[in-house]
């Protein structure tokens, strides 16, 4: 059971950026019209914004970063931990969160490191920036969670391509002796490994001249194997199997109500999902904000980003008690109770 | 069989009430797609609290196929 209920731990600030160049599925003329129109009502992504030729995922989060530091003004020497989570890295080695370390101009008395983990990344992320911050003599940390999964995808591929959107996001943590205490659940099953997979360009299959080569795929879909390749019915149905009984496992671990919560921010991979996932857990559909339709999904940038686009003024200004869950690559999937008071909350970054 | 009949109309648009059967071809019913697919195993979630995969879709050809899947999964 990976059940952690982690103390002392306040989130004082969220930010999010994207890249400006947005496109619209309506745009999208591999497939026809009415698919199209098909895929915005139900997969609910109209448009998203994609990051051009330069733009990384730690460009996305640098900006996200600077603003969130300055807004807090934080002073940087204070930041002890960076983590960067994602799995759109700058290059294949180094780690991309000591150049983030170092652009931000932190202090060579910073730990930075990488998690490589994609739509449930938010969590795990959390999670672990929280655990280690605990055992630290330092007091403040750093979570950079965002990816460019555009660069992985191919025009030809209705599974992918209207559907991902890049974002970087940065979350201020700090230590709060007052603070409720986070609670987390988090489960994986990695015989799911393929359902979301970029088979070539790690040591399994290495790189080669035919990894470029385009292949055609049921359904009318041509990619070549360093694409990322999903299969959606196995991932759609791992959702709906999976995410509920987590939630619940967790309200009955630390003996809570759904009622108690004022907001559920899942992660934003498709709508039907959601839909379906509120509908299971009796939810107030009117307290689970979507963001699919303006930035599609984000990977491991949805939840932060959602929260920023879409509960902005109540996280600036009141009392917030959140339910996160997080599903997807891995397979991996995971939910965070967490309250928040009052932070750090500008509007989404475009750059 | 009616009630499950019945849901699936109101989730696509495009079906004219009455017109699926249980002996019905649900592929030829609509332009079947991977969408729909999980349009299906939502519906089917959602009201009968059943986990129907690709190969369930993929074996049964009429409504009453997929209805008697539902119900063996019960």
């Amino acid at each position: 059971m990976s059940i952690f209920s982690i103390p002392n731990i306040r989130i004082s600030g969220i930010t999010a950026c994207v890249p400006k160049n947005k496109l619209s599925t309506l745009d999208y003329d591999w497939i026809p019209l009415k698919d199209r129109e098909q895929f915005i009502k139900t997969v609910g992504v109209e448009t998203r914004h994609i990051a051009t030729d330069n733009i990384t995922t730690s460009d996305l989060c640098f900006t996200a970063a600077e603003k969130l530091l300055s807004e807090l003004k934080w002073d940087k020497k204070d930041i002890s931990i960076l983590v960067f989570v994602s799995q759109s890295r700058d290059y294949i080695i180094p780690s991309t969160s000591g150049i983030l370390q170092d652009r931000l101009g932190l202090s060579h008395d910073t730990s930075s490191y990488d998690i490589n983990m994609g739509c449930s990344g938010y969590i795990y992320g959390i999670s672990s920036i929280a655990s280690l911050l605990n055992f630290s003599k330092g007091k403040k940390a750093l979570l950079l969670v965002g990816d460019v999964s555009s660069s992985n995808t191919s025009y030809k591929d209705k599974s992918t391509y209207p559907l991902f959107g890049d974002a970087g996001t940065a979350t201020a943590i700090e230590i709060d002796e007052n603070a409720e205490n986070i609670e987390i659940n988090m489960q994986s099953d990695g015989s799911g490994w393929d359902a979301i997979v970029i088979p070539d360009g790690g040591l399994r299959n290495p790189v080669s001249i035919k990894s470029f080569e385009y292949k055609k795929y049921p359904g009318d879909i041509y990619r070549n194997n360093v694409q990322v390749a999903l299969n959606g019915v196995e991932v759609f149905n791992f959702s709906l199997r999976e995410v509920v009984p987590n939630i619940k496992k967790l309200l009955k671990e630390t003996n809570k109500n759904i009622e108690d919560f004022d907001y559920l921010v899942l992660h934003q991979a498709n709508k039907l999902i959601n839909k379906t996932i509120t509908k299971m857990l009796k939810f107030d559909k009117t307290k689970v904000p979507e963001t699919l339709n303006k930035y599609g999904n984000t990977s491991s940038a949805s939840i932060p980003l959602t929260i920023v686009s879409e509960l902005r003024k109540q996280m600036t200004e009141e009392k917030v008690k959140l339910i996160l869950s997080a599903f997807g690559i891995g397979l991996s999937w995971g939910t965070i109770f967490i309250e928040t008071n009052k932070i750090v909350c500008p509007k989404v970054i475009e750059i | 069989m009616e009630e499950f009949i019945k849901k699936i109309e109101e989730e696509f648009e495009d079906i004219e009430p009455g017109k699926l059967k249980p002996e019905s071809n649900f592929r030829e019913m609509f332009d079947w797609n991977s969408i729909n697919a999980l349009i299906i195993i939502a519906l089917v979630k959602t009201e009968y609290d059943v986990v129907i995969n690709a190969e369930d879709i993929a074996s049964s050809k009429t409504v009453s196929d997929l209805y008697n899947v539902i119900e063996s999964k019960k």
